[in-house]
């Protein structure tokens, strides 16, 4: 990204002013290295969106930002009840997310048998292009798992009622609508469910390898040299196939909504119309499914460790969802408004005191999950009481990649990133070992320098650095 | 230049390009590229035959929605598709995709497709008289 069209405002922030048809300025959240790297598109992408009615604040983009379609994968933004709701600022795998479980072990009881749990990870979690789950959803099944979402997982026997209060939304978004979602998207779930899915999603056992903040870290219950195990998926055909039919209907009727589109991929409705009504409540299912998701394989990674290391206590630490739209309560030039929140690979970071957040972690602020690649390390942050008025309360979600996948498979072999990994002590079970080398660790940006981006802009503040172990992989 | 379909190197996601003399065979050609992104195509043999229709405003909104139709019958089938065949009457598309089931071992595919998507969606005449059709899909 040229320099040249930014404002520096400090150094981890650079702000685009609003220019033509521009409503709000653009804010980057990153240092100076992280937005050269970034791509001239993320820049055309945040001023696009700052075009949109009844945005609010600023459209924002966080260190890990880059080219997405419509919004930027990695952009904030929040819109007035009178403004739209975009399709394109959720995208397509709907609460997309990551759920990290604390497991009571210590590194040395899982390198005593590291193959034989990658082994039964591997096994019990299906993963992959044709993956099937273990269960099939009736069409009253489906309605059921759609409104009620990790709840409903829970009340079928796939958790504790404890994992609910480590989700964000007690595990279920309200006024979700099953009946806005097509038949065709319920057909693509049916056996869909407790699936992991392909590209850069993942399963990983993890050791806490180092620990930046003792007090957070405490009551976060991570110390150094756990284990822990992070499960990265989300909304599965389902809100593909719901992103899929609504981002249609918003890209052809959004003249009529007197909406000017600079990209057809910023395809929204008005949150008022009742297209945004229904895309609102396919949405919210799509959500749900997510979580409930997210939820099933819990209890799958939970039997496996029964399996081969039975002394393992796993409970929820937190589950966060990084493609969303939320209503929230957020202060916009000195006055609280309602607002609808787009997160599009960006993770909510309510700071300390939030009502939102369960008591015990409430001091501390909202836990931040940010996944890296399957050769660095993931992220532990913590929500900060300046990310309300910096950036809505909103984080960075990974890594981001740096090269295309083209470019990663003509680089790399995957049989022998699973060599180079393996010998750096992290056992990989993949099926595709084409997925394997797109997804090279070298592919992607430095997680370090995201989230010390992330850290140093205020947005969220480092709490523990994860180490994988062992990688599961579609 | 005869008929043939490209990956366009994007951030997050593949683009893909289909190319023929026709508006059909570029959206044939793109069916192709749509398949190489999960495997390899020699790989796929037609073995089955799938019905595919869809309707759209423009030709563009149409070709994603070709794709999307694509993506829909694999996901759902559990099929990869090798050939195609395409039909195009005003805005409305009758077409047949052949293929078979996936099969990990043959097939090893890399990724599941999640959508085809606007950003970078052209279907129109090149300079050298092709019908180019692409569009960036999420992966």
């Amino acid at each position: 990204m040229d320099l040249a069209l930014l404002e520096r405002a400090s150094e981890f922030k650079w702000v685009v002013p609003p220019t033509g048809s521009m409503r709000v300025p653009g804010v980057i959240y990153a240092s100076e290295p992280l937005v050269r790297d970034m791509d001239h598109k993320v820049y055309q992408q945040v001023v696009n969106v700052a075009t949109l009615p009844g945005i609010e604040g600023a459209s924002y983009a966080m260190p890990d930002a880059h080219w997405g379609y419509g919004f930027p994968i990695g952009g904030v933004a929040a819109f007035r009840p009178d403004g739209v709701v975009s399709g394109g600022g959720v995208g397509f795998d709907i609460s997309c997310g990551v759920r990290t479980l604390l497991t009571g072990l210590a590194v040395e009881q899982v390198t005593r048998v590291p193959d034989e749990l990658a082994t039964e990870l591997a096994r019990r979690v299906p993963a992959g292009v044709g993956s099937r789950g273990g269960i099939h959803l009736s069409a009253k099944q489906m309605n059921a798992m759609l409104k009620g979402g990790a709840q409903w997982a829970v009340e079928q026997g796939y958790g504790v009622a404890e994992d609910l209060a480590r989700t964000e939304e007690q595990g279920c978004i309200p006024a979700a609508a099953p009946d806005e979602v097509s038949a065709l998207a319920k057909r693509r779930q049916e056996d869909e469910m407790g699936t992991l899915g392909s590209g850069n999603h993942y399963l990983e056992v993890q050791r806490v390898e180092t620990v930046y903040d003792e007090p957070a870290a405490a009551a976060f219950g991570l110390r150094l040299g756990d284990v822990v195990v992070s499960i990265h998926c989300g909304s599965r055909g389902l809100g593909h196939q719901i992103g899929t039919e609504f981002l249609k209907h918003m890209a052809v009727t959004a003249a009529r909504h007197g909406i000017e589109l600079p990209d057809r991929e910023l395809a929204c409705a008005p949150i008022q119309s009742e297209l945004g009504q229904r895309y609102l409540g396919a949405m919210r299912a799509g959500v749900n499914c997510a979580l409930a998701n997210r939820q099933i394989i819990t209890h799958l990674v939970r039997q496996s460790f029964d399996q081969v290391l039975p002394a393992a206590q796993l409970s929820l630490f937190y589950d966060v969802s990084h493609n969303t739209c939320k209503v929230e309560d957020h202060v916009v030039d000195g006055e609280r408004r309602t607002l609808y929140v787009h997160r599009k690979g960006a993770t909510r970071a309510f700071g300390p005191g939030h009502p939102d957040l369960p008591p015990e972690l409430r001091a501390v602020g909202q836990p931040v999950l940010v996944g890296g690649t399957m050769g660095t390390a993931s992220y532990v942050l913590a929500g900060t009481a300046a990310g309300e008025s910096q950036s809505l309360s909103s984080s960075c979600h990974g890594a981001g990649r740096a090269m295309s996948r083209h470019a990663a498979l003509r680089r790399w072999d995957g049989r022998r990133i699973r060599e180079e990994l393996s010998r750096g002590g992290v056992r990989v079970r993949a099926r595709s070992l084409r997925g394997l080398a797109e997804e090279a660790p070298g592919a992607y940006k430095d997680v370090g320098a995201v989230v010390d981006a992330a850290d140093g802009a205020g947005l969220s503040r480092k709490v523990a650095r994860l180490i994988p172990m062992i990688c599961v992989k579609g | 230049m005869s008929k043939h379909w490209e990956h366009v190197p994007h951030d997050a996601d593949v683009g893909i390009v289909g190319v023929g003399a026709s508006r059909e065979e570029a959206f044939e050609q793109a069916g192709l590229a749509l398949t190489a992104v999960m495997v390899d195509l020699e790989t796929v043999r037609s073995l089955e035959a799938v019905a595919v229709e869809c309707e759209a405003p423009d030709l563009e909104l149409l070709f994603v929605d070709w794709l999307n139709a694509l993506v829909y019958e694999m996901a759902t089938r559990r099929m990869v598709f090798g050939q195609f065949e395409v039909h195009l009457d005003d805005n409305r598309l009758t077409g047949r995709a052949w293929g078979e089931r996936v099969d990990l071992r043959r097939h090893h595919p890399a990724v599941e497709i999640k959508g085809a998507t606007y950003t970078e969606l052209k279907v129109a005449i090149d300079q050298d008289g092709d019908w180019r059709a692409g569009c960036v899909v999420d992966v």
